[in-house]
């Protein structure tokens, strides 16, 4: 390690303890080490020679991360992750610290890493990773980036910087669409749905209209996984002939099965003839869902499922997923940097399936929005309650004895999880993991 | 029984409706059919031939690349629009379409690309988006939406706008102009969607479509507004600081002429 990085790793250190110490932000540490240091993450990284691994698309990265790092370590490998969800190349710096021991190096074999797309391909710019795990490309946070064309040349832009293997989504064209430029460099797997269930694939995805023809995917080899349910929780991930499963998640939907998929195709790829199947489907068994996705707390003996929402896709799966099973719904949408200031997405959902049972009660500063979007899918809603607190209180004492469902934007979420942490009891929680 | 069918075309429904614009074309049908007319939602796509005798027309926000699929398309087209436009046919163009419906945009490399001219206005491409929520004042009373465009648009003399600007941004950071209105044409950057929150403006564009439809003025029904009064009165109390009762609770509108956010 050159001496510049050393210095930089003792001023981040230094500086964890002393962010830690005022409850500070997670970024802090790894802005000083790279003050340092303008190349530590580069040189630390260097010493990962396992492979590097970037999760980047717009929905899932948090989930599916969590669940290529829970496959290879039960296949015995050391990993590095960026746990906190700091979604950028500073919050990646600041979780390397603690891991870097007194010799100076980083204990990993691999390094597996979650960056939203601007920042994956920032960082692909300092640190060529080897593979790319691209999960789709879909309307999120068009404040920042305005466009989804944008976002699906920035993931282009982060394969171009990849040296080793891409694992594309199948039923996403943005992201297979990918594989025409680069499948000549890079060995290319693909992850998505089997023919099974097909007719799910609509609500999925975008439309890419950015080309006159609609777009053939390849047909999938047989080392592409393609997810194929059994019933609403377990599943397998089919290898031409071979197949991983059983898999039974925590995590409930489809969503979280896809993303299941997205990982074991990808640590199959890294594992190479050390993938076993049976070690998979254990390990996916064990991984237990991030912080608000599809958490669920216990409400006076009765589950209370948090459901974080950020985008049409995002919500219509979710919808998708829970619509057939009676709970007590609410809906909580906020409209604050974090969510996304725009609600107009909103209508690119459809409600219907919520028709039937009907919304207890709608929160968050947008409450009135979302009660209209709902009146205009006529879903009766019962009650309009902006207050967060006061709308979580009135909706768990009306609805004891049922099993209830919040779906709710990110800022909503955190104050919900804030106030349930208060009356009943929850462990700890960190940032978004 | 029913007072009539209206038959609302929204153009370009796969290239141009980003940021749920397809709302409106919801809230239209759904408000038609309250007010007990029948309604008929036709999609016409690039290449389709134009749908016959259309009553009220609905356009949206798109990507680049969609705007480029849809201008041939437009231009096939040109005549007819126009001699609808003029003929009083109500027509609401959002975003990407109220460019589109203007005389020419001019990209940032000083490329001129003209437009169908029914607007008589001009947008300049530039590298700043002017995002965030938007209050206006209308001849609607008040309209609340969200923008977000990088085009700068400049109204031609004579031309009268769409709405007066209180939050927000509207055409462009200076004049305090927001989108454009001919005859019956509305072009404005608001998405939110727009028609939803603002139901004065949907039924606006309902009674000419009906009157169109049906030789008769518009016979409306009394509709509860409730949930979009209070979501728009919301939006407007807690953008302009102008709480329930008249008074100024607060001057913050920092998003306007103030500091820029980068986009
Ligand atoms: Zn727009």
């Amino acid at each position: 390690m050159p001496l510049r990085t050393s210095a930089a790793v003792l001023a981040g250190k230094t500086a964890r303890v002393a962010s830690r110490m005022r409850g500070g932000g997670s970024a802090l540490p790894g802005l000083v080490a790279e003050k340092v240091d303008p190349q530590f993450l580069r040189h630390t990284l260097s010493q990962v020679t396992g492979g590097i691994v970037v999760v980047s698309g717009t929905n899932g990265k948090t989930t599916t991360t969590k669940m290529l790092v829970a496959l290879l370590r039960a296949h015995g490998r050391t990993v590095f992750t960026n746990p906190t969800g700091s979604n950028f190349t500073r919050g990646v710096v600041s979780s390397m610290l603690p891991q870097i021991g007194p010799s100076g190096r980083l204990d990993a074999d691999l390094a597996v890493l979650e960056l939203d797309e601007a920042h994956a391909l920032k960082f692909a710019a300092t640190v060529r990773p080897t593979h790319a795990l691209l999960l789709n490309v879909a309307r999120d946070q068009l404040d920042r980036f305005a466009e989804i064309d944008h976002t699906a040349r920035l993931l282009a832009g982060l394969a171009r910087h990849t040296t080793d293997g891409v694992v594309l989504n199948l039923d996403d064209d943005f992201v297979a669409r990918i594989a025409d430029d680069e499948g000549d460099r890079l060995t290319v797997r693909y992850f998505g749905v089997h023919a099974s269930i097909a007719d799910r694939l609509p609500e999925l995805r975008e439309q890419d209209v950015r080309f006159g023809e609609p777009f053939t995917p390849p047909t999938p080899g047989p080392d592409d996984g393609l997810l194929r349910p059994r019933d609403e929780r377990a599943f397998d991930i089919v290898f031409g002939e071979c197949a991983v499963g059983p898999v039974t998640l925590q995590q409930r939907g489809l969503a979280a099965m896809i993303n299941a998929t997205a990982a074991t195709t990808t640590a199959r790829l890294l594992l190479g003839d050390a993938f076993s199947a049976q070690t998979a489907a254990d390990a996916l068994a064990l991984v237990r869902p991030p912080f608000g996705r599809g958490e669920v707390v216990m409400v006076g003996g009765q589950p209370l499922e948090l459901v974080l929402v950020k985008n049409p896709a995002g919500f219509t799966v979710a919808l998708g997923t829970y619509g057939s099973s009676p709970v007590a719904t609410m809906i909580a949408v906020n409209d604050n940097d974090a969510d996304g200031r725009d609600v107009s997405w909103l209508y690119d959902v459809s409600f219907e399936s919520l028709r039937e049972r009907g919304v207890a009660w709608t929160s968050g500063i947008r409450a009135y929005d979302i009660a209209l979007r709902l009146e205009y899918d006529e879903v009766p809603v019962a009650h309009v309650e902006p207050e967060l607190t006061a709308a979580l209180d009135a909706f768990t004492a009306a609805h004891p004895d049922e099993p209830k469902r919040i779906f709710c934007t990110y800022t909503a979420m955190m104050a919900l999880r804030r106030t349930l942490a208060a009356r009943h009891d929850l462990p700890d929680f960190g940032e978004e993991g | 029984m029913s007072k009539g069918v209206i038959r609302v075309v929204h153009l370009y429904p796969r290239e141009m409706s980003i940021y749920g614009d397809l709302g409106n074309t919801r809230a239209l049908a759904a408000r038609i059919r309250r007010h007990g007319y029948q309604a008929e939602v036709v999609g016409h796509d690039p290449g389709d031939p134009f749908p016959d005798d259309p009553h009220l027309l609905l356009g949206g926000g798109g990507q680049d690349s969609g705007q480029l699929r849809v201008e041939e398309d437009l231009d096939r087209n040109a005549d007819r629009l126009r001699t609808l436009a003029a003929d009083g046919v109500p027509m609401l163009m959002i975003c990407g379409m109220y460019q589109l419906f203007g005389n020419a945009f001019i990209t940032v490399e000083g490329t001129r690309l003209p437009g169908l001219g029914i607007l008589d206005v001009t947008t300049q491409g530039n590298r700043t988006r002017m995002i965030g929520p938007v209050v206006l004042d209308t001849e609607f009373g008040d309209v609340v939406g969200y923008e977000n465009h990088s085009g700068s648009t400049t109204l031609g003399p004579g031309q009268a706008p769409f709405g007066r600007v209180r939050a927000g941004y509207g055409n462009n950071p200076d004049d305090g102009t927001e989108g454009a209105r001919t005859a019956n044409v509305v072009g404005s950057y608001l998405h939110g969607p727009i028609l939803p929150a603002n139901p004065r403006l949907a039924d606006a564009l309902i009674g000419y479509a009906a009157e169109r439809a049906t030789g008769e003025p518009f016979r409306p029904e009394v509709l509860d507004d409730g949930l979009a009064d209070e979501a728009r009165g919301r939006q407007v109390r807690r953008l302009t600081g102008v709480a329930r009762n008249g008074r100024r609770e607060a001057w913050s509108r920092p998003w306007r002429r103030g500091e820029r956010r980068a986009g």
